[in-house]
């Protein structure tokens, strides 16, 4: 009972900790909740170079100094850039910002602030390239831009273009780098702070199109919007909004000539000189171990996120699991059949489908979940079907003799099930769960798509700030390694233990475990 | 022949079929306090189904069985309610079985293996309970062997640990459904010897058994079975002497040509 107590004890310690619920606020203060992505990109927003525990950008900026004109303190709320716009209706936050680009589409589903930024389109191609110098030289090319962006639109509408789509920039530029693009079309910004600085890429064409960035809002928020519109005006004509663009370099003819501003620049561009310098290519490998060691404590809270998440699933899906499969074998016909339609339309069905489905789907019907919650349970839920199985399979494993030994016992069917066939089950299951188990702290990286920070989702920050795959990945994968071993190791000694426990009486161990049956014997 | 002694299991009209074939054909038997009976006949006359349905490891299709007092009937067609199934539960309380294969819970060890029935289904604490596993293991010779698990063990103490874990429950009467048939022929004699100590303490019991020789000596009476049937049954050695029937005796007669002496 004791051991029970201590494990209960853990899970608590586990739920409690921050991770598993929303920041929470002190009463009467008027906050400012708005969602983002983290690694929504530069220079919009992303971890900072030197401290990746800190979200920088020039959309941060604007938030900060647009709060502090609304009186209003900012807390941020992390979600994938895609799922921005479903979170608003979730209430995840109550203004989204991050590169949103105001089209009829997007107009259906929100309000839009009046734009705080306005851009184009840039063509990057190779140093070399001189065959590129207009969108309509692209044709029978291959060329690499934004998934589902307004560039991808305007590369459909040339028309006999080789349409590459990239959800991470950075991504983009290495593969015209390296030839396996001709040439990258993104948003001016995202091209100067990719490519700007890197000696093998040159810029080339007039700007194309018109972009125009605003903050989200949802419909019915018509006082917010009235709130935040008179703070970007008001940050507009104090001057404050065209510094922070001449801090970040984006102070451009367009918006020149959108905010009617043609003085020259009255601050520096710092940060996007502090962005080129961390950037250029050739870091030593000293600098490159500094960086590593530095982003160790981020590492280790995305690897404690995706334990917590993971125990609590396999927790779930054990219990589940087994529930179901003594239900298929031993239910009256139409409970069984629910179970058996239960594990057949799980296994049948995407994890990713059933994660969106219980997080942002079930909100319509009225049931709610903080991110861990859905994480956990919709893992748990889809992993039941999967134990389920395999509990079945050792159910069915022990032969029909030790059914009837029991029952010629005196024992009644429940009491043979739990005494004689469960214990021998298990000891069937254990290894297979085990690896289940493994398997489950692998597929906990797709809680990233439900706004969680977890290792994967760690992984994919750091190498986005730093442009660098390579040694992120070596350690994520290690960690990943690390923490799937101990569970490795706990299904070999299980399997060895019970294997021994059967043959030979003459360990000593034998005796510890089995305490109370050494009293009487010599 | 024990005639003095009261019934302690009544057996009227058992059937039993499965699908088509009808294994057992409306069999009534009484056996007596004390009795140890063997049971004997070609292989698929029924002589199994008949020992389970006993315990109703094989409930009966019509018929009743009565085991101290507690009996257990059904009729044709009638599905098994919860009442019956309680009546078979507590019936199962007074017998004991052992089976060909010992059935012994291979995770558990001998001592683990005697007292878990006492303790789930009479509650017993742990504590008496050990005590009297250990008694059982004592009466059966494998007391120094208390704490060795299941697959350590010959044949033959396997078989003499099912025989204790069985008597553990206080059966009334304990059935056997061929226990020495999966045994080499030399560790035969020493769980044939338990159970001719069992019935000089009075057990009643009741064996399935290709035992000639056994059957003939140690047992009371022998029942011969042939088809479903009880052909006929009687002392030992008038059996094997006199058959009646002739069923009986082309049967007994495969066990004189195969060299076996009865």
């Amino acid at each position: 009972m004791k051991k029970y107590i201590v494990i209960f004890a853990l899970i608590a310690a586990i739920f409690a900790s921050p991770t598993a619920l929303f920041g929470n606020e002190a009463a009467g203060e008027k906050i400012l909740r708005w969602g983002g992505d983290s690694e929504g990109g530069f220079p919009y927003m992303f971890p900072d170079p030197q401290d990746p525990k800190k979200l920088i950008g020039f959309e941060v900026d604007i938030v900060d100094a647009l709060a502090k004109e609304m009186g209003r303190t900012p807390i941020y709320v992390n979600n994938a850039w895609d799922n921005l716009i479903p979170g608003l209706d979730r209430n995840l936050y109550d203004i989204a910002i991050n590169g949103l680009e105001v089209t009829p589409e997007h107009e259906e589903q929100i309000n839009f602030s009046i734009p705080y930024y306005k851009t184009y389109l840039q063509l990057a191609v190779r140093r070399r390239d001189n065959s590129v110098k207009k969108l309509d030289d692209l044709k029978g090319k291959t060329v690499g831009t934004l998934k589902e962006s307004y560039a991808q639109q305007v590369l459909e509408e040339v028309g006999d273009i080789k349409i590459r789509t990239y959800i991470v920039e950075a991504n983009t530029y290495e593969d015209l780098a390296n030839g396996r693009l001709d040439a990258a079309f993104f948003d001016q910004p995202i091209a100067l702070y990719s490519a700007g600085f890197n000696p093998e890429i040159k810029f080339v064409g007039p700007p194309v199109g018109e972009l125009k960035y605003a903050i989200a809002l949802r419909k019915k928020d018509k006082e917010l919007l009235a709130e935040v519109n008179r703070a970007i005006v008001a940050l507009r004509d104090s001057g404050k909004l065209r510094e922070i663009y001449d801090r970040w370099n984006l102070w451009t003819p367009v918006m020149a000539a959108e905010f009617n501003d043609f003085d020259p620049p009255k601050v520096e561009p710092e940060r996007y000189n502090e962005w080129a310098e961390s950037h250029r290519p050739a870091l030593t490998f000293h600098k490159r171990m500094n960086r590593y060691m530095e982003v160790m404590p981020l590492f280790a809270k995305g690897a404690l996120v995706t334990m917590e998440v993971s125990v609590v699933a396999m927790i779930i899906a054990i219990s589940l699991g087994l529930v179901l499969a003594v239900t298929r074998v031993f239910a009256p016909a139409w409970i069984a059949f629910a179970a058996t339609l239960y594990v057949e339309i799980v296994r049948g069905t995407p994890v990713l489908i059933q994660l969106f489905f219980i997080f942002y789907g079930l909100p319509s019907v009225g049931i709610k979940f903080s991110p861990f919650w859905a994480g956990a349970i919709g893992l748990g839920l889809n992993y039941a079907a999967y134990e389920a199985e395999i509990y079945r399979a050792g159910l069915f494993a022990i032969p029909r003799t030790q059914w009837e030994s029991a029952l010629a016992l005196g024992m009644t069917r429940w009491q043979a099930m739990r005494e004689v066939i469960l214990p021998q089950a298990v000891r069937v299951v254990i290894p297979p769960i085990t690896n289940d188990f493994i398997s489950l702290l692998k597929d906990s990286s797709l809680v990233s798509i439900i706004t969680m920070v977890d290792l994967t989702k760690v992984y994919g920050q750091v190498s986005a700030t730093y442009y660098d795959y390579f040694g992120p990945g070596i350690i994520v994968a290690v960690i990943y390694l690390l923490l799937g071993l101990p569970f490795v190791r706990f299904a070999h000694h299980t399997e060895k233990r019970l294997a021994e426990v059967e043959k030979e009486g003459r360990h000593g161990r034998r005796e510890n475990i089995y305490r109370s049956s050494t009293r009487y014997v010599r | 022949m024990n005639t003095v002694n009261k019934p302690l299991i009544v057996i009227e009209n058992l059937c039993k079929s499965y699908e088509d074939a009808e294994v057992l054909k409306n069999i009534s038997f009484t056996i007596r306090e004390g009795d140890l009976a063997s049971i004997i006949g070609p292989s698929g006359c029924g002589k199994s189904t008949f020992l389970r349905c006993i315990n109703c490891l094989e409930l009966m299709d019509s018929g009743s069985v009565t085991v101290a007092g507690v009996t257990v009937s059904r009729t044709k067609g009638e599905t098994p309610s919860d009442s019956l199934m309680q009546k078979v539960h507590a019936l199962r309380t007074e017998v004991g079985m052992v089976f060909q294969s010992y059935n012994l819970f291979p995770n558990k060890n001998l001592l683990q293996n005697t007292i878990l029935a006492p303790m789930v289904v009479k509650h017993m604490d742990r504590e008496e309970a050990e005590e009297l596993g250990l008694r059982m293991l004592e009466k059966v010779g494998l007391k120094g062997l208390a704490l060795k698990y299941p697959s350590t063990l010959s044949g033959g103490q396997s078989q003499r640990a099912a025989i204790a874990r069985a008597l553990a429950m206080n059966p009334r009467v304990m059935l056997y459904d061929e226990p020495t048939s999966a045994l080499d022929p030399e560790l035969v004699g020493e769980v044939l010897q338990v159970m001719k100590d069992l019935d000089s303490e009075g057990m009643t019991q009741i064996i399935v058994t290709h035992e000639m020789k056994f059957a003939k000596d140690a047992s009371d009476y022998i029942i011969f079975m042939d088809k479903g049937e009880i052909v006929e049954y009687e002392d030992g050695d008038i059996l094997f002497a006199h058959p009646k029937n002739d069923r009986t005796r082309a049967f007994l007669r495969h066990f004189v040509n195969a060299g076996v002496t009865c």
